[in-house]
């Protein structure tokens, strides 16, 4: 036999886990939420998502060939789920160049500064948003009424339930509105149920695990009590699930352990209903998971996974 | 709910290709090149010369101290030389080379083909025949059988846990022994359970040998104290503390033996071989190794003598394919992948597997994306690539406070990992590292006691 | 105006309470440390590569201090200038050690050594070592993945691309030995620099028998002892089929390197070899007859060289 064999050090088979593999699922998670935003909002819907989309994917690559000269990881899906979250957080009567500021910003500060995938510390959807939220926050608040299936920027906008909720306005809404996604809001985080079928394909597909949503959810239920707001109404309205379930998870912000996982969650869910309750906006989700990403690596340093024969006792 | 261990683990394909597959004779090969450290702890010293005349069981290097074993001749001929071979990783290391004329053996060795039931030995008795036998743990780790029989006199021993359960992916040489031998190993179980003096042995067999299960327990049946225990097909069950969790729910503290739980692990294959050391005074001179491979013609479970060429068994099973890019000596998980096919069958030797070339190569390394895989994968609870990191950067210190030194090098987590990093490669370098000083500073600290 | 005169004063205030904190503070908490270890650690290159033995140079400043003599204390990075600075500071003698420098001792090229199998793990040698002896035959050469020049702070040793063994380059190179811990197979040596760089050493260090090695590389000693029975000055030892040439013993006539039957033992910074070594006797004798103009231009060679290398002493000990 004339080749060599090769050498390395075992395993020498591997499951097959790949990290675009994760991501398109990821991707194929957020299908039913994307089939009702465009159900709910129409053509806006798809105007948002297409160029959060393209955008992102053509920052990251021009990014990697121009400036950092570095192997180009498009195909890995991550740029595109940065761009379907990012749409998912913004208003469906957004003007295009607004959106594209907020992908420039995900893409080339929170994520390629900070050295690409696995190394940022800020989900990048989530940092676009919120300075898109800070900069232009009359754009990023005026949220079109569901079903103008035809409109863009023209479309006539409403409140939110969570800013109805908060400035004590009448409520035009109803549970299963919350439900289906009947209502004013962010693309992507109108419909509690599509969002949730999501969640339960990733769980099957063990692409996360159910701690950091799970805890989330426990915090809001328990603290809207504390607080005295509804708990059905805070766990369904506004972002709160799609934070819970899609952007919390995002491997590289949220802690490794378990153990971890459940503090950040349980924090998450906290810090939602205070900021919702006692602050400024009616919308706590995405400050609080960036607030809480911060905490991640300190997070990582303390809470150790628990080991093999560490806290059973024998007997 | 079948039985498992708690914590991680994974469940690669199974490609038990060899399965069912009788075990078969090999030939004698021409020459035979038998290693004088085939055990964990020192190699044995050679006890012949040049010229000399052996027979199949004879004595040919004695154990050099107490964590060592005897090594026998597995073939009868004249002792060619001792010189130092390559072994299966290329290093070179002392071994008996001996011309193979005829196939005597010695005439102590009982060598039919009725089973003996009987007992006749006592506790310490037993024990001196392992020892003398060179019994060494036949699941791949050859810890000699005598040490782990004789436990610190801190510790009692309560339960024998024997793994049939063969949880690396191709290997089928345990399944198939149970299945031809399962009386035998029922006896062997016996010895055991009265060399350290117990009345109780649990046999863990995985979920995936349904046939062995239940010719086991309908054989157990007939045996008091001793039971099967199905568990659920998970990788790396046949660890032994994870073996212990999986069948008698308690787990080894970090840094302490295993006989801590009371329990002692043994493997099928030595449990058989302390049957044959034992009953009829056979020493440990051959063992059942699975030759497999997707790429293999033949599949097949052969019982070789120590000492027979690789190329031999790989030729017996078709030959070597001309696509091959890896052969294994051992399983995938954690079998050693050699640099040829000169190397020759040892007591540890389980199996040889063959990969083909694109299976083999590793995929492009990219960044941690910190998914937290390896942590569930985990089966000692650990912090892989956190571990790879620190040991990459030499910090060998906070390596050590995160428990390095706990890692079974199971490889579930290269095995797990989206990224492809090379985890493992970096924690037994790390676990080198850090044992070494642990040594030192033991070493350090010796005197001033 | 009388924003301004609050702000100043309040600024004024706050400040002085935070000296007379930071005062206090710094008395309690002062710790004594020996004036000469910061003027001992002044002097000293600042690299902090170890190679003394020290973590860092304030390790070896403390030790220098504390130690009763400076035996055994030795800044490879400063050598012998730097020790003698040492040595005045704390008013101590100076141990005297010659400049050493890094020799790899393998020269098992990808043409001499023949791979026999692949490796397909991480890219370190310590691993690699770990797994298996090696891509080739030779189980005791270099594994060429670049520890050693992983670990070298002066930028001084290079995988060669071509030979994929490393070359030292001897400029840069300090002798602190982080290379020499940081290679699993123990081929790179501290040796000393010789007269005017010159050195001849054994470029191997395989084990095996003599077949065997000559099997796995072209290039590797197999243990024959012709260049023992050659050297005059008994500076040559085989032991395990590998010579070993003592420095402190070798006197650098090269004797051996001609008889070595594999090329294994080299000898470098030496100027070109004479066309004819039967000439060898009368290059010291020279001069008279034309033929000898040959001669007497390699010699030419040498004592510029001589000459630019005391200056270079020279300098060093100057500065």
């Amino acid at each position: 036999m004339n080749n060599k064999l090769n050498v390395s050090l075992s395993p020498h088979v591997h499951s097959g886990n790949t990290v675009s593999g994760a991501m398109y699922g990821v991707l194929i998670a957020l299908i039913p939420a994307l089939c009702i935003s465009f159900w709910v909002f129409g053509l806006g819907a798809v105007i948002v998502t297409l160029t959060s989309v393209v955008s992102c994917i053509f920052f990251e690559y021009l990014i990697q060939t121009i400036i950092l000269k570095k192997k180009v990881t498009i195909t890995d899906g991550s740029a595109a789920l940065t761009g379907v979250l990012l749409a998912f957080n913004l208003p469906s009567n957004l003007p295009i160049w607004i959106i594209i500021i907020g992908a420039l910003v995900a893409i080339a500060v929170a994520k390629l500064s900070f050295g690409g995938l696995g190394n940022n510390i800020f989900n990048p959807a989530l940092v676009g948003r919120v300075f898109l939220l800070i900069s232009f926050p009359v754009q990023m608040t005026s949220w079109p009424k569901p079903g103008q299936l035809t409109a863009y920027t023209d479309a006539v906008t409403a409140a939110t339930p969570l800013a109805e909720m908060k400035f004590g306005l009448d409520h035009s809404f109803q549970i299963q509105d919350l439900l289906l996604g009947m209502t004013g809001g962010s693309l992507g985080e109108v419909s509690a149920i599509a969002l949730l079928l999501g969640f339960s394909f990733m769980l099957y597909k063990k692409i996360i695990t159910w701690h950091i949503p799970v805890s989330i959810f426990v915090a809001v239920v328990v603290m809207s009590f504390v607080t005295g707001l509804n708990p059905i109404e805070q766990l369904l309205a506004g972002g709160l699930m799609l934070g819970a379930i899609f952007m919390a998870t995002d491997y590289v912000t949220s802690p490794m352990t378990t153990r971890g996982m459940v503090i950040y969650g349980v924090a998450i869910g906290c810090l939602t209903i205070i900021i919702r309750k006692f602050g400024v906006y009616p919308e706590g989700m995405s400050f609080a998971i960036l607030i809480m990403n911060a905490f991640t690596p300190l997070i990582n340093t303390f809470v150790k996974p628990k080991r093999f024969g560490e806290v059973v006792k024998n007997g | 709910m079948l039985k498992t261990f708690r914590l991680g683990g994974v469940h690669p394909a199974e490609n038990k290709l060899s399965a069912n597959k009788k075990i078969e004779q090999m030939e004698l090969p021409s020459q035979v090149s038998i290693p004088l450290g085939q055990h964990i702890g020192a190699p044995a010293t050679a006890l012949v010369k040049k010229g000399d005349t052996v027979k199949v069981g004879t004595l040919i290097a004695q154990a050099t101290g107490f964590v060592s074993a005897n090594i026998h001749s597995s073939v009868s001929g004249t002792v060619a030389k001792i010189d130092n071979v390559p072994d299966a990783s290329g290093n070179n290391r002392p071994s008996i080379i001996i011309d193979v004329q005829g196939d005597e053996w010695e005439e102590t060795i009982d060598r039919s083909e009725t089973i003996e039931k009987e007992i006749k030995l006592d506790s310490k008795q037993i024990i001196d025949k392992i020892k003398e036998c060179g019994i060494v743990g036949l699941g791949g780790a050859t810890f000699p059988t005598h040490v782990k029989l004789m436990p610190p006199p801190a510790f009692k021993a309560e339960v024998i846990v024997i793994n049939g359960v063969e949880c690396e992916p191709y290997l089928t040489s345990d399944h198939e022994l149970m299945l031809e031998k399962a009386e035998q190993i029922m006896i062997g179980v016996q010895i055991l359970m009265k060399a350290v003096n117990v009345n109780k042995a649990v046999i863990g067999i995985e979920n995936n040998k349904k046939d062995a299960i239940e010719l086991m327990s309908n054989v157990a049946a007939s045996y008091e104290g001793i039971t099967v225990q199905p568990l659920k097909v998970k990788y790396p069950q046949g660890g032994e503390k994870q073996l212990i969790d999986a069948v008698i729910s308690r787990q080894v503290a970090s840094g302490a033996l295993p006989i801590s739980t009371g329990a002692v692990v043994q493997n099928v294959g030595t449990a058989y071989a302390v049957y044959e050391a034992v009953q009829k005074n056979k020493p440990l001179f051959e063992r059942v190794v699975t030759v497999t491979g997707k790429s293999v013609k033949n599949p097949i479970n052969v019982l070789a003598r120590v000492g027979t060429p690789m190329n031999m068994l790989i030729e017996k099973a078709g030959g070597l394919p001309e696509d091959t890019g890896k052969v294994i000596s051992g399983g995938p998980m954690m079998g050693k992948a050699m640099p040829n096919t000169n190397s020759v069958v040892v007591k540890g030797c389980s199996g040889i597997l063959v990969i083909k070339d694109l299976e083999a190569r590793r995929k492009e390394m990219s960044d941690c994306i910190r998914c937290a895989k390896c942590l569930s994968a985990c089966p000692m609870g650990l912090n892989p690539t956190y571990l790879m990191r620190v040991s990459e950067l030499a910090m060998y210190d906070e390596a050590e406070s995160n428990h390095i030194m706990d890692c079974i090098e199971c490889g579930s987590c290269s095995f797990t990992c989206p990224s492809n990093r090379t985890l493992l490669d970096y924690i037994r370098l790390g676990k080198g590292k850090v044992g070494a000083i642990i040594r030192a500073r033991a070493a350090a600290n010796a005197p001033k006691k | 105006m009388n924003l301004i005169l609050i702000a100043l004063i309040t600024l004024g205030v706050i400040g002085a309470i935070g000296a007379v904190i930071l005062y206090f503070v710094a008395q309690k908490f002062y710790v004594y440390e020996d004036p000469r270890i910061e003027q001992v650690e002044q002097v000293l290159p600042q690299a902090n590569c170890g190679g003394c033995g020290y973590p860092g140079c304030k390790g070896f400043a403390d030790a220098c201090v504390k130690a009763d003599s400076l035996e055994g204390l030795f800044c490879p990075v400063g050598g012998a200038v730097v020790m003698g600075k040492v040595a005045s500071i704390l008013g101590k003698e100076v141990v005297e050690s010659e400049p050493k420098v890094a020799v790899v001792r393998c020269n098992g090229t990808c043409a001499a050594r023949p791979k026999t199998s692949s490796y397909d793990g991480a890219k370190s040698c310590a691993i690699a070592s770990n797994t298996f002896a090696g891509e080739t035959g030779c189980s005791f050469g270099c594994l060429g993945f670049g520890d050693c020049e992983v670990s070298c702070s002066f930028d001084a040793i290079h995988i060669n691309e071509e030979t994929g063994l490393p070359v030292v380059d001897e400029e840069k190179c300090t002798a602190c030995g982080s290379c020499v811990k940081a290679c699993p197979k123990f081929i790179i040596e501290l040796r000393a620099k010789g007269k005017n760089n010159r050195r001849v050493f054994v470029s191997c260090v395989n084990k095996d028998k003599g077949a065997a090695a000559k099997k796995a590389c072209s290039n590797a000693c197999i243990g024959c002892g012709k260049c023992a029975k050659e050297c005059p000055f008994d500076a040559i030892t085989i032991e395990n089929n590998l010579a070993y040439i003592d420095y402190n013993k070798c006197k650098l006539c090269r004797k051996c390197v001609d008889v070595c039957p594999t090329g294994a033992i080299h000898a470098i910074n030496f100027p070109p070899r004479k066309p004819k070594p039967a000439e060898t006797p009368s290059e010291n004798t020279v001069v008279a007859g034309s033929e000898k103009k040959v001669s007497n231009e390699s010699t030419a060679i040498k004592d510029a060289q001589s000459k630019v290398s005391s200056e270079q002493s020279a300098e060093n000990s100057s500065n």
